[in-house]
């Protein structure tokens, strides 16, 4: 590693000692081998606290070298605080990695709670930080009895609240968090992702990582795998609409997109405005209408 | 008639076990508990066969071991020792050589079981028709409309008013809550079905209703029943034929009128003579 020479730290390239790196990697090839399986690993302590995202951090810093274009997204914007803290820290300590916003640009995106708009690519990686891995929790509490129901792909409980949901409120009511069949086989908690981005795991182009830092699980959707939402045959799985109350759909307030996922926030006169969760595809369609606006 | 099942030499100790566990205890060592090495003898050397649409009866008093005969059939419990096979249709299980999936698969699809206390059977926080889903999803029907209508028809069936059907079953009464289980245990409509004190604790006029409801199932689905209870009445209103157990051992078997009408093992008879 004669990287470290670079750096004016006494730290190792990408913060992580190279044994560490090496067990994040064993743990990445073992969850893509096992498509939505929860590979356990020895999570490092972090200079963050648990719960911020070190888990997608361990799997990035362990993945990345130099040459590498990194983005960091925190709920679809590159500048709210968690991203910028993150992208920061993983400059300082791994010289030789440049950053971008830009989905396009990237070879490796680590993000928290969205997937990007624009569809990702073959040669990109999407590492996506996770609070709770196990989608069963809600159902059974003993991680014993998971592993067990994992195992054999008894998923019939978690079938039962969404019964439940429907009853009660003649729909499903998971917003974010849908569990989300890898392979035929193992449900995952795809990370706190809206509804929306659930399809985009699907067949996916580019390898999709899991990384839970305080629960010390990492677990994959490899590309060209398929992911399906648990459903019911007769009760389609659908994703937000974003229509308004005459069922017209809402479009960004800023480019105009109407086919992403909007945020919606109260602007200073008290009305509600909705704009693209995704910074850089509002940008990118903003640009494009002001070059048709010039030209 | 067919056989349905056939159970031989089924055993279940509780602790280390030693070699004179079998000969020091029973009924004529008048204990269950080995006094060499404190090993309980829960059920020894169980054998018998069970034909479609017979109810069977396993009777003899707290602690003989007829719950534990039904647990390790249901896949509760691991037995200790012994076989069972299950014949269903054109196919045969035996049980204790199958994979924990196999197994659950078997208990799921074709196994059905109604505990005495409703708490192990129904989750309490979901709603009754969830309960019946539950199962139902289990056995792979994964479409919502077909599992709502054959909820609802379940628990029409057993009797249980379907303005009720997405309460939680913590709110029913324990007649109500009883038939909810074995709404939930039919929902499958297995060939086989345990029965484990069903009617113990419930007052007289809805032990009978439900007694009747069981009959009535199994006139109308051929479906062969394990009844497990300490009831004299029950074992002569249901069954056809009855086993008695005493400290893990089957003391007698055979028609149920003859054995309450001429018990031969002297167990049976002061047995007979005080519930009369």
């Amino acid at each position: 590693m004669n990287m470290t020479s670079h750096t004016p730290t006494a730290y190792n390239f990408g913060f992580l000692d190279e044994y560490a790196k090496k067990e994040v990697r064993r743990a990445i090839l073992k969850a893509v081998s096992i498509p939505g399986y929860q590979v356990p690993y020895a999570s490092r302590e972090m200079p963050m606290g648990r719960g911020f995202g070190t888990g997608g951090l361990q799997l990035t810093l362990s993945l990345i070298g130099p040459g590498e274009v990194l983005k960091v997204i925190d709920q679809g914007s590159d500048d709210s605080v968690n991203a910028v803290n993150l992208r920061q820290f993983i400059e300082m300590t791994c010289p030789g990695v440049s950053t971008t916003t830009r989905t396009a640009e990237a070879t490796l995106i680590q993000s928290r709670h969205r997937i990007p708009e624009r569809p990702l690519t073959g040669d990109q990686i999407i590492v996506l930080q996770v609070p709770y891995p196990d989608a069963l929790v809600v159902v059974e509490p003993s991680e014993d009895k998971r592993k067990i129901m994992h195992g054999e792909a008894d998923y019939s409980r978690l079938l039962v609240k969404l019964y439940e949901d429907i009853v009660q409120f003649d729909e499903i009511t998971i917003s974010h968090r849908y569990p989300t069949r890898i392979n035929g086989h193992y449900v995952i908690d795809p990370s706190p992702i809206p509804r929306w981005d659930v399809p985009k795991l699907h067949h996916s182009r580019s390898l999709a990582l899991f990384g839970a830092g305080r629960e010390k699980k990492i677990y994959a959707v490899p590309p060209h795998t398929d992911a399906e939402p648990l459903v019911f045959t007769d009760v389609p799985f659908r994703v937000e609409d974003f229509r308004d109350g005459e069922g017209r759909r809402r479009a960004c307030e800023r480019c105009g997109c109407a086919d992403s996922f909007l945020d919606e926030f109260v602007d200073g006169s008290g009305e509600k405005v909705y704009q693209c969760s995704d910074s850089d595809w509002c940008d990118e369609h903003l640009a494009e209408a002001n070059q048709g606006v010039t030209a | 008639m067919n056989k349905i099942f056939e159970v031989r030499g089924l055993s279940k100790i509780y602790g280390p076990g030693c070699p004179l566990c079998i000969e020091s205890t029973g009924p004529d060592a008048d204990t269950n508990i080995c006094p060499h090495c404190g090993s309980v003898v829960a059920i020894h050397d169980v054998s018998f066969d069970l034909f479609e649409g017979e109810i069977l009866g396993l009777m003899g008093e707290s602690g003989s071991g007829k719950s534990t005969v039904v647990k390790c059939l249901y896949f509760d419990q691991p037995p200790s020792s012994g076989e069972a096979v299950f014949f269903d249709r054109d196919r045969q299980h035996e049980l204790f050589a199958l994979n924990a999936a196999q197994q659950r698969w078997l208990r799921n699809h074709r196994f059905g079981m109604v505990y005495q206390n409703p708490h192990l059977g129904l989750n309490f926080n979901i709603s009754a028709g969830g309960n019946i889903a539950e199962r139902l999803l289990m056995s792979d029907l994964m479409d919502y409309g077909a599992i709502r209508a054959r909820a609802r028809e379940l628990l029409a069936r057993t009797e249980v008013l379907l303005s009720r059907m997405d309460e939680l079953p913590k709110n029913f009464s324990g007649g109500m809550q009883q038939r909810v289980q074995i709404a939930k245990a039919l929902a499958t409509q297995p060939p086989l079905l345990f029965l484990d004190e069903v009617t113990t604790g419930l007052d007289l006029s809805v032990q009978a209703r439900i007694l009747d409801l069981i009959l009535e199932i199994q006139q109308e689905l051929k479906t062969a029943m394990i009844v497990v209870t300490h009831d004299l009445g029950v074992i002569r209103l249901l069954t056809g034929r009855a086993l008695v157990m005493k400290y893990g051992r089957i003391i007698e078997a055979g028609l149920t009128d003859q054995i309450l009408e001429d018990p031969q093992h002297a167990y049976t008879q002061r047995l007979v003579a005080s519930a009369l």
